[in-house]
């Protein structure tokens, strides 16, 4: 008796330490990442000042006179991200307004399925869409647009965080307390003012925590901006010629012949460390935004 | 608005009804587009041939077969580290850790996690797999780069699934005189299974279109073998993909279209086997 219950005391112990080891796996993984981005971007910035990387306008990294200024691999990123959040927000939100306010259940059970089909479409597969089918587009509409150019990768990584914005914005918009709606339609509003004057406004917080969340998920975007936006970093705003995000310049350099452990070769760990700091930072905003929304309804 | 008289009022909203509607089924619209013009472009090179050859730099004798290999053989082997792993945490994380500030920090650490840039899960895969545990280009590295890059999602819908379980299952199932363990491996993981199956046929179908931590790891772009273990080089769809569709050939263009083919009939296979599981189980306790 004694000895089955020392037994089964035994294996639950043991049980339990062999679940806690699954969990650590992911903090070890969070650990790691931020471990080997410090000691690589490390060596980086032995030989370039920080300031130098962080405030230079020149990236000349793999040819002479060499020049570390990441401003225009950035510059090339938040042009995505602008072009991104000029489709994808109020489309997303539209979608949302359409799929909380006016869809039936059944349109819903239509239109939810599609909108998940198309958040699980591989990146590589967007690539391919905007270099071939809407790049042609663009050129067709407007002669000046190149062959790689930001705005033909925007619009794809568009389509691509729409599907977020709108389940992340629908969630948000549910989960304000009818009685606030049937409020305003009592005291005789139509239904757009009640969504624009009631429901949206009583949402912010979660919508907001939504946009962020779906602008760094445009940040980190990388295949399709390899493809489609060119790989030429310059400092430009204007959406019909090539530029580079920091994200294609890192598949450029691990798909060419630089040589690992040189400088050049190092620019891609102090590239990802920034990269890391800033979408980190942008989902942490996130999701204190999210948490403050919680707070008020639930 | 007040002010204004009604007809406007109504006028607009029935506008904003239709903006929005017009709005919402435009997403259908572009993925009727996406699928229409892959298939058009792509359907000439789907046969058989394009099946079994190898990759070629004439494109009428250029394949997948490398390719469709390798990425079943990274996907096993993400399967096999990831799914074990994965459901462990979860059932850590939600039936055995007590809440405190400890379980705070690791909700936020995996939620942290599932927004961390696929690139930079590649740059971890590149230093610990490739170089410090000298694994080289192979099926293992990319496979516990892609169980890393999953993780986070297959535990959190675990947890979702958990949390779905009523508690007084496990209430009934304590007040007979089961341990913890007992109670969660005979009651609650059966009851959370088709959740937590769903999550990982959804994580899976994310690691299958995954380039660019392959890329970053430095997965070979031509492989004219099939890998025949896990320390093999290999090569994946995606990859496959990317490589044809940067080049600037319209064959190339095309046969990549053909790939894609590939890869969204695996995903839709994957899909209508969660579907069916979700609804399945919708229809077992309603």
């Amino acid at each position: 008796m004694f000895q089955r219950k020392w037994a089964k005391h035994w294996r639950e112990e043991s049980v339990k330490a062999g679940l806690f080891l699954c969990a650590t796996v992911s903090v070890l993984t969070t650990f790691a990442i931020v471990w080997i981005l410090i000691r690589e971007a490390g060596v980086f910035f032995q030989d370039v000042a920080v300031s130098d990387f962080l405030f230079g306008t020149q990236w000349t990294p793999l040819f002479d006179p060499r020049s570390f200024g990441v401003l225009p691999l950035v510059c090339g990123t938040f042009l995505i991200v602008a072009g991104t959040a000029l489709i994808a927000l109020p489309a997303g939100l539209a979608t949302s307004i359409y799929l909380s306010e006016y869809a039936s259940s059944q349109t819903r059970s239509i239109l939810k399925p599609v909108l998940e089909v198309l958040a699980g479409i591989p990146t590589v597969v967007y690539g391919y869409f905007a270099l071939t089918f809407v790049t042609p587009l663009l050129r067709a509409v407007f002669p000046e647009v190149q062959i790689f150019n930001a705005a033909s990768a925007s619009i794809v990584v568009g389509i691509m965080v729409l599907p977020m914005v709108a389940s992340l914005c629908d969630d948000t918009l549910r989960a304000v307390p009818a009685s606030l709606r049937q409020g305003a339609y009592a005291v005789g509003a139509t239904p757009v003012e009640v969504t624009l004057g009631v429901v949206i406004p009583s949402s912010l917080s979660g919508i907001m925590a939504a946009f962020v969340l779906a602008l760094s998920r445009a940040i980190g975007e990388t295949m399709a901006v390899t493809l489609a936006a060119g790989a030429t970093p310059k400092m430009t705003m204007d959406p019909f010629v090539g530029i580079q995000t920091m994200t294609a310049y890192i598949v450029q350099v691990s798909l060419g012949d630089t040589p690992a452990g040189g400088i050049a070769y190092q620019t891609i760990f102090a590239v990802s460390a920034l990269l890391f700091v800033i979408t980190l930072t942008m989902n942490i905003f996130s999701s204190h935004l999210l948490r403050k929304f919680r707070e008020v309804y639930e | 608005m007040i002010s204004r008289s009604l007809t406007y009022r109504y006028w607009f909203a029935r506008i904003f009804h239709g903006f929005c509607f017009v709005v919402a089924w435009a997403g259908v619209v572009i993925l009727g587009i996406l699928l229409f013009h892959v298939t058009c472009e792509g359907i000439q090179w789907f046969d058989l041939q394009f099946l079994s050859n190898f990759p070629s730099r004439f494109p009428e004798k250029a394949g997948i077969h490398s390719a469709l290999f390798g990425t079943l053989w990274l996907m096993g082997f993400t399967a096999l580290f990831s799914v074990p792993i994965g459901i462990g945490s979860g059932l850590y994380l939600e039936e055995f850790m007590h809440k405190n500030r400890f379980s705070r920090f690791i909700d936020l650490n995996i939620s942290n996690l599932a927004g961390v840039p696929s690139i930079v899960y590649g740059m971890l895969g590149l230093v610990i797999f490739v170089r410090w545990f000298g694994l080289e280009q192979s099926v293992l590295a990319g496979s516990m780069t892609m169980s890393l890059l999953i993780l986070p999602v297959i535990i959190i819908s675990t947890r979702e699934a958990l949390r779905s379980v009523p508690n007084t299952i496990r209430q009934a199932a304590f007040a007979l005189g089961t341990t913890r363990w007992q109670t969660t491996y005979a009651h609650v993981l059966p009851a959370a299974l088709p959740g937590i199956l769903t999550g990982i046929i959804l994580a899976l179908s994310r690691a299958i279109g995954e380039t660019a931590p392959l890329v970053m790891i430095g997965a070979l772009t031509y492989v004219a073998f099939t890998p025949e273990g896990p320390m093999d080089d290999f090569t994946a769809l995606p990859i496959q993909i990317f490589n044809w569709a940067s080049r600037p050939q319209q064959e190339f263009h095309e046969l990549a279209a053909a790939g894609i083919l590939v890869l969204l009939l695996a995903l839709l296979m994957m899909n209508s086997i969660a579907v069916y599981i979700r609804h399945k189980s919708e229809k077992r306790n309603p």
